[in-house]
């Protein structure tokens, strides 16, 4: 996993809540048995005039003037304004993979659905909650200053407004250290083999109808 | 000190804990299906990782199947590739079970789990599929995970997880003649919203809880997910027992005895405490029907569409107008006024055999409207299908002008050929009416199976109640 430590970058507005995993990344899109080429399809009905299929020639298509990120402005973006309930819908990693590809590396919102919250850290993708009234200022500010930058630094656990304004946000300190060096969870996992096979046989004794 | 079930199940699965609260939680069940593994079963085999334990996995193909002309295979080649990589993963690896396309007790992978006796009380169950609190109802600790812990979980049998907070809904008295366990979940959602739940695994209890059978608590914790809680539980009681007994992979001769009388201390104790509590009158809920694009945009069938001024919020008033805008509705419009297109009848919240019960009981000796383009059946598995038809269902469907398919999770996604065109809109027994769910520009509205055929036959939104 690519680690992240400090990023700073310009800062797009999603200005909708609940906005779903259907949204992020349309389902025929899932069938692809890959984890990357996503980005081209990130909020495909959102920002294409047409409907998209896997294999098409993205850069043909008709982009919907309308669609936020389709503005010349917030091209290039990597850190996305969101609303309440954020990734919500279905556990497809899809999501953060397609926001990843595309060029996101943090996201900062009121909040997130538990499993694309998880699914970020997996994937070197931050996603930050802040207190309602701190992300409707950075939506103000985002919407009046074109070009806007924050700097997301993790280590420090802070957001910094380019007025010098540091707003701090929680983060479990377990994840921050997996993201801030990059770990692979999974051989994390397996330096505690012994213990995974000794609850296991003790469970194995104790229920072993679990075991059929 | 008391304990809530939730925390009975979470700390029996608990391997070590880091300083900071993180868990490594051991999983006893892992479900697979199509769509959420090739990357997983990759990613193993480069980092050179076996699988830890094949006897945890049931998988099965779902997402992709077609559901008729099951002889002419799979004729969307990357849908067919996808399904041909799980054949492939599963014939390499090993599994306890696997039920692949056209397989007898193949079905969605929700609906196989305790059909077959796979999901016991008790349990970890994990699955790369937000659904997954499906399994809740058993009294297991069952919730969907992203593709790096389906990975994960292969190689290490287990999660790393934070506990959740516990939240309480009670549903008290007895629910009203036409009301189900679907529509316990829309309102539940209507009341604490689709983000009331994020962070809490939410046991649902009381009165009319109790009164549910197996399908119908599976139906509610189903639902837990659309109200943003990863988990959905139901305490361990005679019904479920007796549901498991007899079933594939249930315990049997005296190590099920020793499994019920375990079974039977998976409760809340009395004075445990939650973290949230809900009260909710059983009498009080009516048929529900959603006429936006989030389950929690949810009214009775009295009712009528709401208008963006109804609504204080700016973003929420915002959100409603883009709702009624994309699902092509005036503000103010009856419910009932409301003409359907087509008709879904299906998906892991409604297919199970108790559903397609209700929705026939509904469609007998009557026919669908004429306005009405499509109902489609779809069951949960090949063993509904089969117990339906043996029970005459499939003909009273086909009689009232349904079609009768092949299992799989058809309409509620449309990854295969069933779908919603453009402006369509679908009376469905599905869970999620985000926009294009249902096919690309498909309007969605969520209802309980009885609900969806009096629909079909009314060729609008009508009271099941009103049916004589
Ligand atoms: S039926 Fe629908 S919700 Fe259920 S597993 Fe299939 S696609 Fe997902």
């Amino acid at each position: 996993m690519r680690a992240f430590t400090v990023h700073e970058g310009l800062v797009a507005p999603m200005d909708r809540a609940n906005v779903d995993t259907d949204a992020i990344i349309p389902k025929q899109f899932l069938k692809s048995i890959k984890r990357s080429g996503f980005g081209p399809n990130l909020f495909d009905e959102w920002r294409y005039l047409d409907h998209g299929e896997p294999g098409m020639d993205n850069g043909r298509r008709p982009a919907n003037p309308d669609f936020v990120l389709n503005q010349p402005r917030y091209r290039g973006a990597s850190i996305l304004l969101t609303r309440d309930n954020f990734g919500c819908g279905s556990s497809r990693e899809h999501a953060p993979w397609a926001l990843e590809d595309y060029g996101f590396r943090a996201l900062i919102g009121t909040s997130f659905a538990d499993i694309f919250f998880n699914n970020c850290f997996k994937n070197g993708l931050l996603p930050i909650r802040l207190p309602a009234a701190e992300v409707q200022d950075l939506f103000d500010q985002t919407a009046a200053t074109p070009g806007y930058r924050l700097k997301v630094d993790l280590e420090a656990r802070v957001v910094v407004r380019p007025d010098g304004r540091a707003l701090a946000f929680e983060v479990d300190p377990f994840r921050r250290e997996c993201l801030l060096n990059g770990w692979d969870d999974i051989g994390l996992t397996l330096r505690h083999a012994d213990q995974i096979r000794d609850f296991e046989a003790r469970r194995r004794i104790e229920q072993p109808w679990l075991f059929a | 000190m008391a304990k809530t079930l939730y925390d009975k199940l979470w700390e029996s699965h608990v391997v070590r804990t880091e300083p900071d609260g993180t868990a490594l939680l051991y999983i006893d069940r892992h479900l697979v299906h199509e769509v959420t593994s090739p990357q997983a079963f990759e990613g193993l085999k480069l980092a050179g990782r076996k699988p830890w334990r094949i006897g945890s996995i049931v998988a099965t193909a779902d997402h992709n199947t077609p559901t008729r002309d099951w002889e002419k295979g799979i004729e969307d080649p990357v849908s067919r590739q996808q399904v041909e990589t799980l054949d492939a993963n599963i014939r390499e690896v090993g599994a306890l079970a696997y039920f692949p396309f056209r397989d007898a007790r193949q079905g969605i992978v929700h609906v196989i789990g305790p059909e077959n006796g796979a999901t016991l009380p008790g349990m970890t169950v994990v699955c790369g599929d937000s659904h997954t609190s499906t399994h809740g109802a058993f009294a297991c600790l069952a919730h969907g995970i992203g593709t790096s812990e389906v990975e994960h979980v292969l190689a290490t049998q287990c999660l790393l997880q934070k506990k959740s907070r516990t939240m309480l809904i009670r549903v008290e008295g007895a629910l009203g003649r036409g009301v189900s366990a679907k529509d316990v979940a829309l309102a539940v959602i209507g009341r604490i919203g689709t983000a009331g739940g994020t962070g809490f695994a939410i046991e649902f209890a009381g009165s009319a809880i109790r009164g549910l059978s197996m399908e119908g608590r599976m139906t509610l914790c189903n639902m837990a997910i659309e109200a943003g809680a990863r988990a959905g539980l139901v305490a361990v009681d005679e019904t479920t027992i007796q549901y498991l007994k007899g079933r594939p992979f249930s315990p049997s001769g005296e190590t099920w005895d020793r499994a019920a009388d375990h079974w039977r201390t998976l409760v809340s104790d009395p004075d445990a405490v939650f973290d949230a509590v809900i009260d909710i009158e059983a009498a009080k809920i009516e048929p529900q029907v959603t006429w936006g694009t989030s389950p929690e945009m949810v009214v009775p069938v009295g009712a009528a569409v709401p208008a963006p001024e109804d609504f204080e919020d700016p973003v929420k008033r915002e959100g409603v107008a883009r709702a009624l805008q994309y699902m092509g509705l005036e503000p103010r419009t009856p419910i009932r006024a409301i003409p359907v297109d087509k008709v879904f009848i299906g998906s892991c919240t409604n297919s199970r055999i108790e559903d397609l019960r209700v929705a026939a009981a509904v469609a007998r000796g009557r026919r669908k409207a004429d306005n009405v383009k499509q109902v489609l059946v779809v069951p949960g598995s090949g063993l509904v299908k089969r117990q339906a038809e043996s029970e005459g269902l499939d003909r009273i469907f086909q009689a009232a002008g349904f079609e009768w398919r092949e299992p799989g999770c058809s309409m509620c996604l449309a990854m295969n050929a069933d779908r919603l065109e453009p402006g369509e809109r679908c009376a469905s027994t599905s869970n999620r009416n985000f926009e294009g769910r249902q096919g690309a520009g498909g309007r969605t509205h969520l209802v309980s199976p009885a609900m969806a055929a009096a629909a079909a036959i009314a060729g609008h939104f009508a009271d099941v109640r009103d049916l004589k």
